[in-house]
């Protein structure tokens, strides 16, 4: 939820620090976080909020990361995790779908 | 930008700290990518890139702030198949409770825990005092018919008439059934409720508002202590807010 992570953002604001904002969009299946929640990384890599119990979250920081560079928004997919191991997915068994974007609107 | 640095984002900021409801809208698949609308109940600001898109959107997110329900949806629009991530901000649920009676202090307790704002209404002195209502947001040491009309009865408001008292109670079911509150509970036996819905029509109340009102208060959990009440009180409420219908009450 945004209300979660508004203090965190007023204050990088403050600092003029540029952040990126990932959003849960959609979920399929079990999913530990329902749709609005919010995990947001500023440019120094300080970060609030979640997207799931913590098992997305490394991926979802890199592309927060990304789209303060390149300004670029992207819808990401995460899915169970399959054998393949250090793959990243959700231990849970569903699928969410999570959108990054810069936060310059 | 198609809009001004930060605009929609301070706008969304200065809705939720004044609680005021408010959506955005964010296109997540297709173009504009990234694109948003800003939308509370007079009206919107940005656009997701197309009029009747922006217009379609904006009817979809008052009822989804309506529901207080978040999600994504498809349209087709000038610009091809998109999807539009819809949030909603409705403002924090604010409980009233007339009547600062024994079952009003756990309920009180209760519903702090489950996120609401707790007023409690009653011209007792002795009975609405900080000392027995330290969890409870705002007392307001008045009657019923002048206090509720001083606080806010909208979507995002739940009354509960607690007093067994007519002189309260009824005036206080009345006042609240004249504003688009969400929940309006009215303690008391069946022959009670049969009562005061004599005397509501009666002060010229129509028989669909008196459908609105739920009376005896509560899930019928056969509580017996203040506190199982306050728990069936507050159930009722849940299943009012996520919109679950529950069968014809069991005895």
């Amino acid at each position: 939820m945004m209300q979660d992570v508004l203090p965190f953002i007023d204050e990088c604001r403050d600092r003029s620090e540029p952040l990126a904002v990932a959003t849960v969009v959609r979920t399929y299946g079990s999913a530990p976080r329902q749709v609005g929640s919010k995990m947001v990384v500023s440019q120094n890599g300080a970060m609030a909020g979640s997207v799931s119990g913590g098992c997305v979250e490394g991926a979802v920081f890199e592309e927060c990361q990304l789209a303060l560079k390149t300004g670029q928004p992207k819808l990401l997919t995460f899915g169970v995790s399959n054998e393949q191991a250090w793959e990243v997915g959700l231990a849970c068994g569903g699928t969410i779908e999570v959108f990054v974007e810069r936060l310059d609107w | 930008m198609r809009y001004n640095k930060h605009m929609i984002f301070d706008t969304l900021r200065e809705a939720i700290a004044a609680e005021r409801p408010v959506a955005l809208a964010t296109v997540i698949e297709g173009q504009p990518l990234g694109a948003k609308l800003l939308i509370d109940p007079n009206g919107a600001q940005g656009s997701l890139g197309d009029a009747d898109l922006d217009a379609q959107v904006q009817a979809d997110a008052l009822t989804l702030l309506d529901a207080e329900t978040s999600e994504s949806r498809s349209y087709t629009a000038s610009q091809g198949t998109v999807t539009v991530l819809i949030e909603v901000y409705p403002p924090p649920p604010h409980l009233i409770i007339v009547g600062a009676v024994h079952t009003a202090i756990p309920l009180t307790t209760c519903a702090k825990q489950l996120g609401f704002r707790v007023t409690v209404v009653d011209p007792r002195g002795t009975f609405a005092t900080n000392e027995r209502f330290p969890d409870a947001d705002e007392l307001v040491v008045e009657w019923p018919d002048e206090a509720l009309p001083n606080l806010r009865l909208d979507r995002s408001t739940y009354v509960a008439v607690l007093t067994h008292d007519p002189k309260l109670d009824d005036p206080a079911v009345q006042i609240a059934l004249k504003y688009p509150v969400r929940y309006i509970g009215a303690i008391g036996s069946p022959k009670t409720q049969a009562k005061r819905k004599q005397s509501l029509l009666e002060a010229g109340v129509t028989p669909e508002e008196l459908e609105r009102i739920h009376g005896p208060i509560g899930l019928p959990l056969g509580s017996k202590t203040p506190a199982e009440i306050a728990i069936s009180i507050l159930a009722e409420m849940i299943a009012v807010r996520r919109g679950k219908r529950l069968g014809p009450v069991t005895t």
